[in-house]
């Protein structure tokens, strides 16, 4: 036996785990379609560039469906998570490293030198990987392609492949498989097909996205968009409104209802991505309290700034004479002054026993920080916004958080993060809809009396970083604002423990020492105190 | 300051040291010969299979102990001497206790197979299994074929995780069909057709003969008592069920049997004593439950009961409507209440069962025939609230309400198919049919 002995816990990789011939084939037939746009990327001239962007498609297309087909349909139907630690790819391994660095470089290329992409400065053609776009772009908007189009394309093509592979990894779960159809369509109509349609109908409307919503579409309300929303007439002051009602009317109503699964785990393209792409990755999220103390500061941050930014970037083009247009700069101070403070009150009055210690004091300290500059700027007249110049804060946001954190490190890292580090510690739409499911939402996952046996599956596999574990053994329902109802952690459960549901609001939160099945008096005195 | 000592760091043990920890200021020692740190012992299968890692399986971050004033030993208790309440570890430290509890679990049986102690041949129970499954089990080319002795939930799962290394699988079942002691023969039946169809090599009523050495006191083969089948094979895992790991309690003057005997208030003979979990055996039976019951749900219970006591809150262990989970292969099993197979079955029990046509899913409920009581529901690929079936338990509802009832306690995922309409039906035609 000349077999090297392959003896450990978890770290060399046991040899059945090896792709079988089938998915090595299909992994050829994947990269030759990738290869195709490094060679576009090179400016290599294709003389069809419509045939050969079809033929890379196909090719990713097609070997993607064969590897799943033949990873996933030869199986009997569970859980598919044989082998998860052992593989390079999603252990961090070698593979994982060089996939997160590839990523990150190309996120880093596409926001800050687009132009070695092959994007056209004035009036010229544009060159390389965008110019072998330019064909579907004309077809769908009559215009050439960008760096954003291409982007688009490959997002939404991402997002399809992968979600036909995690709806045959998950083909014995109906809830999996629907809220996958979900996010394939709305990437697929919502984001890719609609507003190309849009321009084409209507060139002066901006880009708009109809299910990105602010904040985590921060750039909605600037100046330039406004301006083309009005300049577009009906349809354009419409979807200014519908822009204003999603986020202040329908995301709470949805939110109550459902919690905020239904945009995070349903809806939005930075989730899609995650739960499909991202899916070989959930279980590299960090699990330990110190990443929850850090996540809950970092995101709240983010979520004020992104709060001042916009109110200072909506100020800088508001006036103050309210003859000239009803909405003045005061007025529109005080109504957002006149919102936070509703928001914060109520928080405070009705669900100030509910808050940890640390919330409190974020909570009364980021208020604090908000009027005073709101209040600062009330009171003067000068040109400087809270101190700083409204373009600055835009600019600053837009570097730090619209492109550093939600790309480079939010997708760059998935590899070595895990899938949703964005939506944990940075996305300030994911903080709004996560402060009112920890306290106004009939949505809570539910944990099932004294099943539990602790083995950590749950939370091994929480792409959010949430000990579920540490809940479900003490028999205590997940009521956390950073769960994206996902639904994996019911999942992976071998025991039957978690169920996601809507329910209503009393006995939500239900802390218990002594878990179902013990002495019935034990459970009544112990617990009932 | 009284001073509790925990001798097992399992789930019965830590359940004990964390709630005395929250009810009083006691010190807490917890000693361990197997882990440093606490770990889910029902997940050493996952971390083989490559779902987690070993870390995963810790419930508690390792500053968890320090924080709340649990010191933790690691060591192995040679002799305990109950007269001057002093622990002796097998390299020489000495520990004394005011109250000591003894949760040390399980350890595989064996029955005096000849070549039950050759290299290659093991149970699964603690991480040290599991580290010795990597040795002899780690792929197909060192293990070109495991042979797994005795047919209940721990065989089941070494066949799963030595599957999932494309490890080829014989299983060798004393019983005529695969945990008939426990399961009626429908449920029992569906899984053995479940087990072959994971390419498992399912050997029904086959008992060990013997184990054969190969070289270097290496196995080699297993012989198979009813038919003399020589199996060659390169790893035999023994899961025939597991016994009180007291060894070295036997030598002191606690009273033992085959676990260490406790009354109702979990206290041995010697005062300050207890035993709780695997280890306790109850001098009666409780109810319908085993006198000593080696499961984790159990243990848990005992731990919060006995921290009770031990504050000064005197409380027997008094546990309520039984339950039960477990998982064979891709299906989820949960029983509430008692469910019998044929064997134990009492003359007033009567069944009704319903299969799935996909042989994945299917439910026996039990109720007493003369009463129409309703005794027990086992489900397999159904979860079921716990919560539901525990108060129609208290409530002694009869079967018509729980079947008519049933959707209450569906705790599949949303947008699963429900089956109670089938469910319900199989009842009407079944009642015809008697």
């Amino acid at each position: 036996m000349s077999h090297k002995p392959n003896q450990s816990m978890s770290l060399a990789k046991p040899d059945a785990q090896d792709l079988s011939v089938k998915q090595k084939i299909a992994l050829a037939i994947g990269f030759t379609g990738c290869f195709i746009l490094v060679l576009a990327l090179f400016n290599t001239n294709f003389s069809n560039k419509g045939l050969f962007l079809t033929l890379s498609t196909v090719l990713i297309t097609v070997g993607t469906v064969i590897f799943s087909n033949d990873a996933y349909l030869n199986t009997s139907k569970g859980i598919k998570n044989d082998g998860v630690w052992f593989k390079s790819i999603s252990s961090r391994g070698i593979l994982g490293w060089l996939t997160g660095i590839f990523l990150t470089l190309f996120y880093i290329v596409l926001y800050f030198y687009p132009q070695y992409l092959g994007l056209a400065s004035d009036g010229q053609n544009n060159t390389g990987l965008i110019a072998l776009f330019d064909p579907l772009s004309q077809l769908l908007s009559g215009r050439p392609a960008s760096q954003w189009f291409v982007y688009g394309t490959l997002y939404t093509l991402a997002i399809l492949v992968f979600g036909y592979k995690f709806m045959l990894k998950y083909r014995d779960n109906k809830h999996e498989k629907l809220r996958t159809v979900s996010v394939m369509f709305f990437q697929l109509a919502f984001a890719f097909l609609i507003p190309e349609l849009m321009y084409r109908l209507n060139s002066d409307l901006p880009y708009y996205d109809l299910k990105s919503i602010w904040p985590l579409n921060y750039y909605n309300f600037e100046r330039y968009r406004v301006n083309q929303f009005i300049d577009a007439g009906d349809v354009g002051l419409g979807l200014l409104i519908f822009g204003i009602v999603s986020i202040l009317i329908i995301t709470p109503i949805l939110t109550y209802k459902y919690g905020k699964r239904w945009y995070c785990s349903w809806v939005c393209g930075c989730g899609a991505l995650a739960e499909t792409v991202g899916d070989p990755f959930r279980h590299l999220s960090d699990k330990r309290q110190i990443a929850w103390k850090i996540e809950r500061w970092v995101v709240h941050s983010v979520l004020v700034f992104v709060v001042l930014m916009t109110t200072a970037v909506v100020c800088s083009y508001l006036g103050n004479d309210s003859s000239k247009y009803w909405l003045t700069r005061k007025l529109f101070l005080g109504l957002v002054t006149a919102i936070l403070t509703l928001v914060f009150a109520l928080t405070m009055i009705f669900k100030r026993q509910e808050l940890g210690k640390d919330a409190r004091y974020g909570a009364i300290g980021y208020f604090v920080i908000i009027i005073f500059l709101i209040g600062l700027h009330y009171f003067s007249t000068n040109t400087t916004l809270f101190l700083f110049k409204s373009e600055t804060l835009r600019t600053t946001y837009a570097f730090l958080i619209g492109s550093i954190f939600s790309g480079v490190i939010g997708t760059g890292f998935y590899p070595i993060f895990g899938s949703r580090v964005w939506c944990r510690f940075g996305c300030p739409m994911a903080a709004i809809l996560g402060f009112q499911q920890r306290l106004f939402s009939k949505f809570r996952i539910t944990t099932n009396g004294g099943q539990c046996i602790s083995c950590g599956n749950c939370s091994t596999y929480c792409e959010m970083g949430i000990d579920v574990r540490a809940y479900a053994q003490k028999g205590e329902n997940i009521v956390r604002s950073s769960c994206v109802g996902c639904g994996i952690c019911s999942a992976v459960c071998p025991r039957g423990v978690l169920k996601l549901e809507n329910d209503s609001m009393k006995g939500r939160i239900n802390p218990t020492e002594i878990l179902l099945g013990n002495d019935v008096n034990l459970m009544d005195l112990v617990n009932q105190k | 300051m009284e001073h509790v000592v925990i001798i097992g760091n399992g789930i019965s043990g830590v359940t004990a040291a964390r709630h005395i920890r929250k009810l009083s200021n006691k010190k807490i020692t917890i000693i361990s010969g197997e882990s440093e740190y606490f770990f889910s012992r029902t997940a050493l299968m996952y971390v083989y299979m490559g779902h987690m890692k070993f870390e995963h399986t810790k419930p508690y971050e390792d500053w968890f102990w320090e924080k709340n004033r649990i010191n933790l030993k690691k060591g192995f208790i040679e002799t305990l001497d109950t007269a001057t309440k002093i622990l002796h570890f097998s390299n020489g430290d000495k520990l004394d206790y005011d109250k000591l509890i003894i949760a040390t679990g399980s350890k595989p049986n064996t029955f005096g197979w000849k070549g039950q102690d050759l290299k290659g041949v093991q149970g699964l129970y603690s991480k040290q299994d599991l580290e010795n499954l990597e040795v002899h089990a780690p792929n197909n080319t060192i293990c070109k074929r495991a042979v797994i002795i005795g047919g209940g939930l721990i065989g089941i799962e070494l066949a799963e995780m030595l599957n999932s290394r494309k490890i080829p699988v014989t299983f060798l079942v004393r019983e005529s069909s695969f945990w008939n002691g426990v399961l009626p023969d429908g449920e029992s039946d569906m899984i053995n057709r479940h087990i072959k169809n994971h390419h498992i090599d399912l050997r029904l009523s086959s008992n060990l003969k013997e184990i054969v050495s190969g070289e270097q006191g290496k196995v080699k083969s297993v012989i198979i008592e009813e038919t003399g089948e020589e199996i060659a094979c390169d790893f035999v895992g023994l899961t025939a069920g597991v016994s009180p790991n007291i060894d070295f309690i036997k030598l002191s003057d606690i009273e033992t049997n085959k676990g260490v005997l406790v009354n109702r208030f979990l206290e041995t003979n010697i005062p300050n004593v207890y035993a709780i979990g695997d280890c306790a055996e109850q001098r009666e039976a409780i109810g319908k439950r085993k006198s000593i019951e080696a499961v984790w749900y159990t243990g848990r219970i005992m731990g919060e009961v006995v921290a009770q006591t031990i504050c000064s809150n005197k409380m027997p262990y008094n546990p309520g409507h039984w339950f039960n989970s477990a998982k064979f292969f891709d299906i989820e099993y949960q029983t509430y209440g008692w469910v019998h197979g044929s064997k134990g079955k009492p003359d007033y029990e009567e069944h009704v069962h319903w299969k799935h046509d996909d042989d994945t899913k299917c439910i026996t409920i039990a109720f007493n025939r003369n009463t129409n009581e309703f005794l027990g529901i086992n489900t397999f690929g159904i979860r079921m609230r716990h919560e539901v079936f525990d108060r129609w338990l208290t409530e002694k509802r009869d079967v018509d309400y729980v079947i008519n009832h049933l959707s209450e306690a569906n705790f599949d995922p949303e947008f699963y198919k429900h089956y109670e309409q089938a469910i319900q039906n199989a009842y009407k035609n079944q009642l015809q049919i008697v």
